[in-house]
């Protein structure tokens, strides 16, 4: 089984200990992950925003990049569901508008092989309990990606069970947008804002220490707002808190 | 709020200006949560929702698909029924028929049930511009034209006013319109409810020609539909002698065992009731009861340029039930005036840059009015995936693209004012296909980590507003691989 580690252009290049972590934890579970090089960014904030023609060379570059492999694992919802749900529609936009229909193709051969990293821990190598301890009160917040598009549903709920230590509490409206959205975080700064505020506020309500996604984006956006108004909930990755041990804590 | 929704700002400002109406927003959430609530436990109750869902797609898609036929059947039906069909490209030619039509009647006063598409054509300044008054009777609606404001939501346009707002505008305006408002009303629903009874019986009993909308023309026998709650409408469509129908031509439903279906989608998706409590039905003018004359008004205005788009006119299955507003987070802070159109919410950023083109700034700006947290897709009972067709439109504004005007496919030009965004999306792309340009970027954010401020001017000022900006690390993911070959290494 050859795996590869799709680490997403905001991971790479923000939260690298992130993808560090999702490394650890793999290897830990006897997965050794490969990280081709020739990889970017899966062109969500191009297609989201109506740049479907800029979108095209990263579809092109990403099934190059991944070509070979068995499983494409990436610690992102959003990226995932980019991949799965919207790559098939470039490559059957591109071949109605007359480019051929190889993008088309190379946009379906990634997307069967392409999961979340929750994904892959339960329906690939079949665990729950990944040995982990973290010993603290965390709250969940599943992203609209992966909650809607992915369908990833209980998974990372799971996995957050099974860890040693961990007190893991219900955040109240949990299934609503926390309102980043890419670029609408900037497009509409004041609806976007006022929905990290409502999430936020929701947050600390619940007494937790850590507030965990599968995301960085989101997390990037409910992190910033908790801490302009001077929270002390740390904003954590499911893969961070999955990588922790006892003697390594992330 | 002046009675129309032109020249409207851009999506964000009236947005931004709505977020900061803190009695706004709270009369809105406490509505939307409401009512999403009772959604979910009405729709819970029914273990085939998935398979009525896509029954409820498919039979629209199939009935678009042929709507030629459809409407032509319908036609002829409604002939046969003894009514008169007018049909109608645009707005101001629908105007022009119902003008002339109520002209004729020699009636200046019409009582009107709650009708979207007027709502859409602007028929009531229309009419006044004829020295014609419609009298609005939902009461929700009621509530809208005393107030000299605008309906916010498809199914409550008045949701973004509360008890007391409308206590005050009943006893100040209903004078104007008719009968005042009792002395001394209070805001207890059920003395408003009377008082708006009181004033509106005398319209409905007055009136000569009554105006409504339908959700459903059934084409086998030419049979229209309204669902409804108060029974307000039930009297507009028997009291009148005439009644003039103004209809959408995607309101067409092949037959009665269609109509079935959406009878079962409608009202628990919009106001989570098993049935509604007042469906009407009439096909053409009766002979002992309801109007003497019939008139339906098939109304095109957009909707076949839209069925020419194959990712787009998924939204000409829409059943108005309302419940992708009641669930969309954005529609819930923003209001609905915000959309600068009849139909708000995330139906509205859909539908309203199909029908009337994306030229104008708000509506180059409503495709853009959503997360895309999907959430409006998981209730739609009709399966409309709205973040499809809102990053379709996207597409559409920013890079322009093949597209039905008027009858004629034209390739639009992307809209004005995205230039600087097209060169950021483009040099991002240009670079993230280049990963040794990406890192040379990475490396040198990462060694001016310590200058970057914590507050970002332009376009990043939006976001270091309310939110932190996170901290560039000393060490990209790649440059750690690399240095540590994938973390097997000393120093990983
Ligand atoms: S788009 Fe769907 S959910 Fe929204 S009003 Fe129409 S039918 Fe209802």
């Amino acid at each position: 089984m050859r795996v590869a580690l799709f680490v997403t252009c905001v991971n790479d290049t923000l939260y690298p200990r992130t993808g560090q972590a999702v490394v650890s934890l793999l290897r830990r579970l006897g997965v050794e992950v490969e990280f081709p090089q020739a990889q970017s960014c899966c062109g969500q904030p191009q297609f989201n925003t109506g740049y479907r023609w800029e979108t095209e060379p990263l579809v092109r570059r990403f099934a190059a990049a991944f070509e070979g492999f068995d499983h494409i694992v990436t610690p992102s919802g959003s990226c995932a569901a980019m991949v799965r749900d919207n790559y098939p529609r470039i490559g059957a936009k591109a071949a109605a508008e007359g480019r051929g229909e190889e993008l088309a193709r190379a946009a379906d051969a990634v997307v069967p092989r392409t999961l979340e990293l929750s994904e892959f821990l339960v329906d690939v190598l079949g665990v729950t309990d990944v040995g982990a301890y973290y010993p603290h009160r965390v709250t969940y917040h599943p992203t609209c990606h992966g909650l809607r598009m992915l369908g990833l549903g209980d998974r990372p709920r799971r996995l957050l069970e099974a860890v040693a230590g961990l007190d893991l509490v219900e955040l109240p409206g949990a299934e609503e947008c926390c309102g980043f959205g890419g670029t609408f975080a900037v497009k509409n700064a004041a609806v976007s804002a006022a929905m990290g505020a409502d999430k936020a506020r929701h947050v600390e309500g619940t007494g937790a220490g850590a507030v965990c996604t599968v995301d960085n984006s989101c997390l990037m956006h409910i992190g910033g707002t908790l801490s302009r108004l001077g929270s002390r909930v740390r904003p954590v990755h499911l893969a961070e808190i999955l990588a922790s041990t006892r003697e390594e804590q992330w | 709020m002046s009675g129309t929704y032109l020249g409207m700002p851009a999506f964000p400002v009236a947005a931004a200006t709505a977020t900061a109406d803190g009695r706004l927003r709270a009369n809105l959430t406490h509505a939307t949560r409401t009512i999403r609530g009772k959604r979910a436990a009405a729709v819970a109750e029914l273990p085939d929702w998935a398979a009525l869902r896509a029954a409820g797609a498919a039979v629209k898609d199939r009935t678009l698909r042929h709507l030629d036929t459809y409407l032509t059947q319908a036609e002829e039906a409604v002939t046969a029924a003894g009514g008169t069909v007018h049909w109608a490209a645009d707005a101001r030619e629908a105007n022009r028929i119902v003008t002339r039509l109520v002209r004729e009647t020699g009636e200046r006063e019409v009582v009107k049930v709650k009708s979207m598409a007027t709502q859409e054509i602007g028929l009531n300044a229309a009419l006044a511009g004829a020295g014609i008054r419609a009298y609005e009777t939902d009461l929700a609606e009621l509530i809208v034209q005393l107030g000299d404001d605008l309906p916010s939501h498809i199914l409550v346009p008045a949701i973004h006013r509360n008890r007391g707002e409308i206590r005050d505008i009943f006893a100040e305006r209903m004078a104007d319109w008719g009968r005042p408002a009792p002395e001394g009303l209070s805001d207890r629903p059920a003395e408003l409810a009377e008082a708006a009874r009181l004033h509106l019986r005398e319209k409905f009993l007055t009136a000569k020609v009554g105006i409504s909308g339908a959700n459903f023309l059934v084409a086998e026998t030419g049979t229209l539909v309204v669902v409804e709650s108060e029974g307000n409408g039930r009297m507009c469509l028997t009291l009148p002698e005439t009644l003039i129908s103004v209809v959408g031509i995607e309101k067409v439903v092949p037959t009665w065992r269609d109509l079935e279906v959406y009878l079962q989608l409608l009202p628990r998706s919009s106001t989570a009731e098993r049935m509604n409590p007042y469906t009407s039905m009439w096909t053409g003018p009766g002979e002992s009861d309801g109007p003497r004359a019939f008139h339906l008004v098939l109304l095109d205005n957009g909707r076949t340029d839209t069925l020419a788009d194959t990712v787009g006119r998924q939204a000409l299955r829409c059943i108005r039930c309302s419940a992708c507003l009641n669930v969309c987070p954005v529609y819930e802070r923003a209001g609905g005036h915000a959309y600068g159109s009849a139909y708000p919410g995330p139906i509205g950023a859909i539908l309203t840059p199909q029908l009337r083109g994306t030229a104008s700034e708000v509506d180059a700006s409503l495709p853009y009015a959503s997360s895309l947290c999907g959430a409006c897709y998981e209730v739609c009972p009709v399966a409309i995936d709205i973040p499809e067709v809102l990053v379709h439109l996207r597409e559409r504004v920013v890079q322009g693209g093949p597209a039905s005007v008027g009858g004629q496919r034209v390739r639009l030009k992307p809209a004005r004012g995205h230039a600087a965004e097209r060169a950021a999306m483009r040099a991002a792309r240009w670079a993230l296909d280049r990963p040794g340009v990406l890192r040379a970027g990475q490396r040198l954010a990462a060694r001016t980590r310590r200058l970057h401020p914590d507050r970002l001017p332009g376009p990043g000022r939006a976001w270091t507003d309310t939110r932190a900006v996170p901290e560039v690390p000393a060490e990209s993911f790649r440059d750690w691989w690399q240095r540590t070959g994938g973390g097997r290494e000393a120093g990983a």
